[in-house]
């Protein structure tokens, strides 16, 4: 009886005010409170991707892995649950993606653009759009040595990243360095996060879009245009001189062949007719006279008959033109 | 049972003043956090850091918390004019703690009161840096030689040719020496202090604009003109080579051809060189048949070969 008057007393002011209805009752009421409350306060569950930071009288004791844990009730012991080592958690810079809320919300436009103008080293305005990825390494580190921490690596971000920007050209901004840069924003980034003692390692920084100022983007694309112009003329240029050139290379070839065939056509029939020559000539030699003889009168014989008007003068005769025009006059009429 | 009641009465409230007492004598720090113990708002005896559980005198001792981790300080952007008379717009960030939580409550009271301060000191220090620095030595963090493309080398766009002799992070870190000291006695310890933007004002801005605008149609205007001289010189390359095919096709075949004439003529004067009159007795006659037509006149004297038998039957 005594024993659990006392109990009923033990849980302080509260119950005091409450009139007493049966002592029964309030006895059964207050154990069942604490049983509910023990239960309650005693046992914590830390999700997959997360960690859980243990805290005795706001004093560190331990860090648990996923699963369900027990843990001193009546704010003894504190958990804080944060995302493990393999999440990635995003920063974007100049843009948000649609989904992002929160710090998306205000000022959006001016605070972007403000965000991503930068100089770059040959005293030009470029704008960068970029993304960090980053993931809690030390969950202990993450929690007590910075206050803030998304802050802390947005400014960061921002001035690593002007500062680096700040040592290349337009050029080199735009096209010819983007991962060199990205890079070295990187490393950069992870050497002040470390003497920030943040717990975090930056896992990648990509540059999305790397972008002339607004005003600048029509002149820029005129470049681009400009380029393509030029390429499409010299391919225009090389198209006509690979039309033209090998066709040219084949009719001289076949130039050259028919010059060989001439070649081959002139030395063949002199061949030959030397061939013909030395036999008529070898037969010939053995007996000259007749030959030469037979030779004329045989071809004299064949052109003879073929000649319609023939004219045979005696060897005497003479006034022969006379003759030959009177001729010419009346009879070929 | 009258005395057992007043009894539990009187252990309930013995109780009840023992929990109102411990309540207030024990307090508990966290990780997070640093305190100062006042005594009627007069700070008493060091301050406390260490994390978990402690005692202080009850009701009469108050305690004040302070953060124990490194802190956030934005400045706001600023005007400033850089020693070569360009205005640009500067923001800073710092990051500091309370490292000293007694001289941080004397002096500031709270972190309010540190902003305020630090606004101050750092502002006037990142002034004073600035405007005795060019603007390039703000931008430019070594003298790392840059790249521009070719084509822009060609029409001469503006490099920055000035090297840099102090660079952005050692200003940067100027500016955190500089003021360093000067907080140092609210407790402050300044950890670091960066320029996050910088930036040209309005109207210079508009100005680099137009000059970048005026630099990339000058770009325009070399890729449009290098593409035509292009096109020409490949044109050209190709008349040429079009006429070296032709001309050398027709010099050799003029040689094959003169070297197979003079090789033939070679070959027929070393056969007809045997005898040249039988030669043009056979040519001779081969050519009668081929010239002589039915349309030709022949007159032929009894004395050719032919007919000197007409007339003589015994003709030499």
């Amino acid at each position: 009886m005594q024993n659990a008057g006392r109990r009923s007393v033990n849980l302080g002011g509260e119950q005091f005010q409450i009139p007493p209805i049966s002592k029964n009752h309030i006895i059964i009421g207050v154990v069942v409170l604490i049983v509910v409350i023990l239960l309650f306060t005693s046992y914590y569950t830390i999700k997959t991707e997360e960690v859980g930071v243990i805290k005795r009288f706001g004093r560190y004791t331990t860090t648990t892995m996923p699963g369900l844990h027990f843990k001193i009730p009546f704010g003894v012991e504190t958990v804080t649950k944060i995302k493990g080592s393999r999440f990635i958690f995003r920063e974007e810079f100049g843009y948000r993606t649609a989904k992002a809320g929160i710090r998306t919300q205000l000022t959006r436009e001016v605070n972007l653009l403000s965000e991503s103008l930068m100089l770059t080293g040959d005293l030009n305005i470029a704008t960068v759009e970029w993304v960090v990825q980053y993931r809690i390494q030390d969950p202990k580190k993450y929690l007590f040595n910075v206050r803030n921490i998304t802050k802390t690596i947005r400014d960061v971000a921002e001035s690593v990243t002007r500062q680096i920007v700040g040592d290349h050209s337009v050029d080199e901004a735009w096209i010819l360095s983007r991962l060199e840069i990205a890079l070295l924003i990187k490393e950069n980034m992870q050497e002040m996060l470390n003497t920030y003692k943040t717990g975090i390692v930056i896992e990648n920084v990509e540059l999305q879009d790397v972008n002339p100022p607004e005003k600048v983007r029509p002149a820029v694309n005129q470049v681009n245009e400009a380029r393509q112009e030029m390429e499409k003329l010299i391919n225009q240029a090389n198209e006509a001189y690979n039309k033209v050139i090998p066709k040219a290379k084949g009719e001289a070839n076949k130039t050259i062949s028919q010059a060989e065939g001439y070649a081959m056509d002139r030395i063949n029939r002199a061949k030959g007719d030397a061939t013909k020559f030395n036999e008529v000539y070898q037969a010939y030699r053995l007996s000259k006279d007749v030959t030469k003889r037979r030779i004329y009168l045989e071809t004299m014989s064949a052109i003879f008959p073929k000649i319609e008007k023939k004219y045979i003068i005696d060897k005497d005769q003479k006034g022969l033109l006379q003759f030959l025009q009177l001729q010419d006059r009346g009879g070929n009429k | 049972m009258n005395r057992g009641k007043i009894s539990i009465y009187i252990i309930v409230i013995a109780l009840f003043l023992l929990f109102i007492v411990l309540s207030s004598a024990i307090y508990t720090i966290d990780m997070t956090q640093q305190v100062v113990i006042t005594q009627f708002g007069r700070p008493i005896g060091d301050p406390i850091n260490e994390a978990g559980i402690h005692i202080k005198m009850p009701f009469i001792q108050n305690v004040t918390y302070f953060e124990k981790r490194l802190l956030e300080w934005d400045g706001n952007p600023s005007e400033i004019l850089a020693n070569d008379k360009k205005f640009i717009l500067v923001d800073t960030y710092a990051r500091w703690k309370i490292t000293d939580p007694l001289k941080f409550f004397k002096s500031v009271v709270d972190e309010n009161g540190a902003q305020t301060r630090l606004d101050n000191v750092i502002e006037a220090a990142t002034r004073d840096m600035i405007t005795t620095n060019v603007l390039i030595e703000v931008v430019r963090n070594s003298n790392r030689k840059m790249a521009i493309s070719e084509i822009e080398a060609d029409v001469g766009a503006e490099a920055v040719v000035d090297s840099i002799h102090v660079g952005r992070t050692k200003i940067a870190k100027r500016i955190l020496n500089a003021s360093k000291d000067k907080v140092n006695e609210y407790g402050i310890e300044l950890v670091d202090v960066r320029i996050k933007r910088l930036n040209y004002i309005r109207d210079v801005r508009e100005k680099v604009f137009e000059r970048m605008i005026a630099e990339r149609l000058k770009i325009a205007e070399k890729y449009r003109s290098e593409g035509m001289g292009k096109k020409a010189e490949v044109e050209g390359e190709m008349e040429k080579e079009l006429q070296q095919i032709t001309s050398e096709a027709y010099r050799t075949a003029q040689e094959i051809k003169g070297k197979a004439d003079a090789k033939a003529i070679k070959i027929y004067a070393q056969a007809y060189e045997r005898d040249p009159e039988f030669y043009s007795f056979t040519k001779s006659l081969e050519s009668y048949r081929q010239t002589l037509d039915e349309k030709t006149w022949l007159i032929l004297s009894t004395d050719s070969d032919y007919l000197k038998y007409l007339k003589d039957v015994n003709a030499k």
